[in-house]
C-alpha cells in the first residue's frame, strides 16, 4: 500500500468538483475509497473503461468523488442498474458501491439474481450495521440486541450473514475483511476486479457517529480497535473451537470459483444463431 | 462472433426480420407491432418481466434481440427492468421495456430517474383493466394520469397512444424517436384488446422508416456538459465508455451532472425539463381529427375507444349529423390549442373513456370559461369496451339536447 503515494489516489478524484465529501470524521468510507482507487491503479485498468454504479446512502456517495463513468443510482436498484450497464458494454469494469441497507434490504431481490447469473460486477458492500444517511435506523445487518433510532428497546430482528447470503445465492467469488485491514481489503477488491464472474467484497465499516454512539462501541479508533481484535482469519478460524469463534468477524475469502460468467453465456448464445463463416 | 461483429450486421437482419412483413398486408397483433417497430427504430436492448397482457413483446424480442447481436434480459421485476434499460441506455442502447399496470407502478420511481437524468428509454404500457391486480386480460384506461403524474415530483411526460396495430408499430417508432431526441423516458399506452387484437397490415418499408438517433457531442471530454444548453433545449449525450467519464445522479443536479442544493442550479434544471417539452410541443402533439370544420358534435377519444369512437362518427354521419372526432395519437403533452379550438367550434364534446373520466378532467380544465352543459362523459369501468352502437347513443342524446 504505501508504495503508492497519496498523489496517486489524488489523480483518481474528482478533486476540483466535488470536496469537500459528504462522510463524516471517523467513518470508515474513505479508507473503502483509497483501496478500490489502489486496487485499480496496481491492476493499471483504463479508467474510461469503468462504470462505478452505486445505490442510495453514505458509501453510495462514493461515485461522485472519482473520475470514471459514475451512476448514482436509486435506492437499492445499483446492481439492477449494473446489470444494464455489462450486458449492454460486456466488455467494461462494472463496480458497484454499495450498504447492507441499499443491497440486503430494499435492493435484496437484485442482489441475489444478479449472484444467481453469475453476471461479472464488482460488488463492494460498505457495511457500517446501520442507515446513516437517514440518521441510524436499523438495516438487515444491524447485530441483533444492538440499537438504533427505530429499534429503542433493543434489535428483535436476527442479521443477515451477508457473505453466506451471497454464496447460497451463487456468488462465485465472496469476501469479507473490515476496513481496519485495508491492504487485506485491497488485495480482496483486486482479486473481485480480477474475477470472471460476480464478485462480493464485504467492508465491515465504522460508523463511529451513529451506530457506535448509540451502542456505546467508543470512538472511531475504538471501533478500528475492535475490527483489529474481534476479527479472525477464516483459516485461523477453522482450528478455534466455535465458542472462540462465535460472534467474531471472519475475514478471508469464502468462495473464488471459476463457472460460467452470463455475458459469455449470452455471447455463446448469440453465436450459435449467427450463420457459420463461410455458409 | 463478437458483440461489434454482430451490431455490424444488424441493419440488414433487422430488414429480414421485418421486410417478409412489408410487401403485402399480414395478419399482426398488436403486441408484435410493438416489437417489429422497435427493431424498426433500432432497439437493441430489452429488460422486463412477464406481465399479461404485455408479454407477447418480451417473447418476440427474446427471439429476435440474440439474433442481431442486440440484448434481451428477463430480470427479477419490474422495478429492476426499468433500471436495467435506464443503465443500458446510459452506455449507449436504444432500450425497450414492456408492462402492464402493476409493473408500470412499480417502474414509477425508476421513470422519474430517467427524467432527471435525461436518459432516452421507451416503457411500453398494455393497460389492463385495474386497479391493483384488477382484471388481467380486460381492458381498462385506468392508466391515463398515471402515465403523466405517476412517477414523484413534478416533470413533464411524453406519452403516445395508439388505435391500431399499424399505428402500434409506428407511435413505437415514434417513441424510441422522441426518447432519442428529447433525452427522455417516453410512454407508449396500449389497451389490452389493441395488444391481443390481431387485424391486417401493411406495414411501410423499412427504407421509408425515419429514424432518430441521440445526438453525439462534438468537444473534447474536458469541456463536456452532460446536460449542455442550446435554444432548443435538446443536447448531446456521450455513452459510458467513450472518455466522456461523466456522473449521473437522481439528485437535482448542475449542467455537468454533479448534485447541487442550491435554489438557483435547481430551477435551471427544472427549467431544462419543463422547457425541452414546452418549446417543442408541435413536434410533440399529433392528433387525428375527421369532420372537425363543419362538427355541431364532437367526440374526443384516445386509443381503443378512439377507435371506436371514429366508427360511430361514421355512423351517425351516415344518419346525416354533424358530428367530429378529435382523438389524440400524443396524450402528453395534452394537445391544448387543438382542444381548446375544437371546444369553441363546436356546442358539445363527447368524451367516452374506459375509466371514471380522466381525460375528461383536461377537457373541464380547458373549458373553464364556457357555459355547462357542454362536456359529457361516457365512461365504463367493468373491463368491457363501450361499442360505437353505444356511443352513437350518447352523440344522439346530446345531440338532440
Amino acid at each position: 500500500m504505501a508504495k503508492i503515494p497519496q498523489r496517486k489516489i489524488h489523480d483518481y478524484l474528482r478533486h476540483d468538483k466535488k470536496f469537500p465529501h459528504v462522510w463524516c470524521a471517523g467513518c470508515s468510507n474513505g479508507i473503502v475509497l483509497g483501496a478500490v482507487i489502489r486496487a485499480i491503479d496496481e491492476l493499471k485498468l483504463n479508467r474510461d473503461n469503468i462504470v462505478m454504479v452505486s445505490g442510495i446512502g453514505c458509501s453510495s456517495r462514493m461515485p461522485v468523488y472519482v473520475d470514471f463513468n459514475t451512476l448514482h443510482s436509486l435506492h437499492g436498484r445499483a446492481i439492477a442498474f449494473a446489470t444494464g450497464v455489462k450486458m449492454y458494454k460486456p466488455g467494461m469494469k462494472v463496480i458497484v458501491i454499495t450498504g447492507d441497507g441499499d443491497a440486503t434490504a430494499i435492493g435484496g431481490n437484485h442482489f441475489i439474481h444478479a449472484a444467481r447469473r453469475n453476471l461479472d460486477l464488482t460488488v463492494v458492500l460498505l457495511n457500517n450495521n446501520i442507515y446513516g444517511m437517514t440518521g441510524g435506523q436499523y438495516s438487515p445487518a444491524t447485530p441483533h440486541g444492538d440499537k438504533a433510532t427505530t429499534t429503542p428497546y433493543g434489535n428483535i430482528d436476527p442479521n443477515f450473514d451477508i457473505c453466506k447470503l451471497a454464496i447460497g445465492a451463487g456468488a462465485s467469488h465472496v469476501a469479507r475483511t473490515t476496513a481496519f485491514h485495508a491492504i487485506e481489503l485491497q488485495k480482496q477488491i483486486k482479486e473481485a476486479l480480477e474475477h470472471p464472474g460476480f464478485s462480493l467484497v464485504e467492508a465491515i465499516c465504522a460508523c463511529p457517529v451513529i451506530y457506535g454512539r448509540l451502542n456505546k462501541k467508543g470512538d472511531a479508533p475504538a471501533m478500528m480497535r475492535n475490527m483489529r481484535d474481534n476479527s479472525i482469519p477464516i483459516k485461523a478460524a477453522e482450528k478455534l473451537p466455535p465458542e472462540q469463534v462465535a460472534g467474531k468477524i471472519l475475514r478471508g475469502t469464502f468462495i473464488k470459483e471459476v463457472r460460467a460468467e452470463y455475458t459469455d453465456a449470452y455471447q455463446k448464445m448469440m453465436d450459435q444463431l449467427s450463420p457459420k463463416e463461410g455458409e | 462472433m463478437t458483440k461489434e461483429k454482430a451490431t455490424s450486421k444488424k441493419t440488414e437482419k433487422v430488414e429480414a426480420i421485418v421486410e417478409k412483413k412489408v410487401t403485402k398486408a399480414v395478419i399482426m397483433q398488436g403486441n408484435e407491432a410493438v416489437a417489429k417497430g422497435a427493431l424498426a427504430a433500432g432497439c437493441d436492448f430489452f429488460a422486463g418481466y412477464p406481465i399479461t397482457p404485455s408479454t407477447e413483446v418480451a417473447e418476440i424480442l427474446s427471439n429476435e434481440l440474440p439474433k442481431i447481436g442486440g440484448t434481451f434480459i428477463q430480470m427479477e421485476d419490474e422495478i429492476a427492468s426499468m433500471c436495467a434499460i435506464i443503465g443500458a441506455s446510459l452506455a449507449g442502447a436504444k432500450a425497450l421495456t414492456a408492462t402492464s399496470g402493476p409493473g408500470f407502478s412499480l417502474m414509477q420511481e425508476a421513470i422519474g430517474f430517467a427524467k432527471i437524468t435525461e436518459t432516452p428509454t421507451v416503457v411500453v404500457n398494455v393497460q389492463r383493466m385495474g386497479p391493483s391486480t384488477g382484471m388481467p386480460t380486460s381492458p381498462g384506461q385506468g392508466d391515463i394520469m398515471q402515465s403523466r403524474w405517476g412517477s414523484h415530483g413534478d416533470a413533464p411526460a411524453i406519452v403516445l397512444y395508439p388505435d391500431s396495430v399499424k399505428e402500434a408499430f409506428q407511435l413505437t417508432i415514434r417513441a424510441f424517436n422522441l426518447a432519442e431526441k428529447y433525452r427522455s423516458c417516453v410512454v407508449l399506452l396500449m389497451d389490452e384488446v389493441l395488444g391481443h387484437m390481431r387485424e391486417a397490415v401493411t406495414l411501410p418499408d423499412l427504407s421509408t422508416v425515419r429514424v432518430i438517433n441521440r445526438i453525439k457531442p462534438t468537444v473534447p471530454p474536458q469541456w463536456y456538459k452532460h446536460y449542455d444548453e442550446n435554444q432548443k433545449y435538446l443536447s448531446p449525450i456521450a455513452s459510458f465508455g467513450e472518455g466522456y467519464r461523466f456522473h449521473v445522479t437522481g439528485l437535482t443536479h448542475d449542467d455537468h451532472g454533479f448534485p447541487t442544493n442550491k435554489p438557483n442550479e435547481a430551477a435551471k434544471m427544472m427549467e431544462r425539463l419543463n422547457k425541452k417539452i414546452k418549446h417543442n410541443i408541435r413536434d410533440l402533439v399529433q392528433i387525428e381529427t375527421e369532420h372537425m370544420h363543419e362538427a355541431k358534435v364532437a367526440v374526443f377519444a384516445a386509443g381503443i375507444m378512439g377507435r371506436a369512437s371514429k366508427e360511430a362518427v361514421k355512423m351517425a354521419r351516415a344518419e346525416g349529423l354533424k358530428v367530429g372526432l378529435l382523438r389524440p395519437l400524443t396524450i402528453w403533452p395534452f394537445p391544448d390549442d387543438a382542444v381548446t379550438k375544437m371546444l369553441k367550434d363546436v356546442d358539445a364534446v363527447v368524451v367516452p373513456e374506459l375509466n371514471e373520466g380522466q381525460l375528461f378532467h383536461e377537457l373541464e380544465r380547458l373549458v373553464r370559461e364556457r357555459k355547462d352543459g357542454s362536456l359529457h362523459r361516457l365512461n365504463r369501468n367493468d373491463g368491457t369496451v363501450i361499442t360505437p352502437a353505444e356511443i352513437l347513443t350518447k352523440i344522439k342524446e346530446v345531440y338532440n339536447g
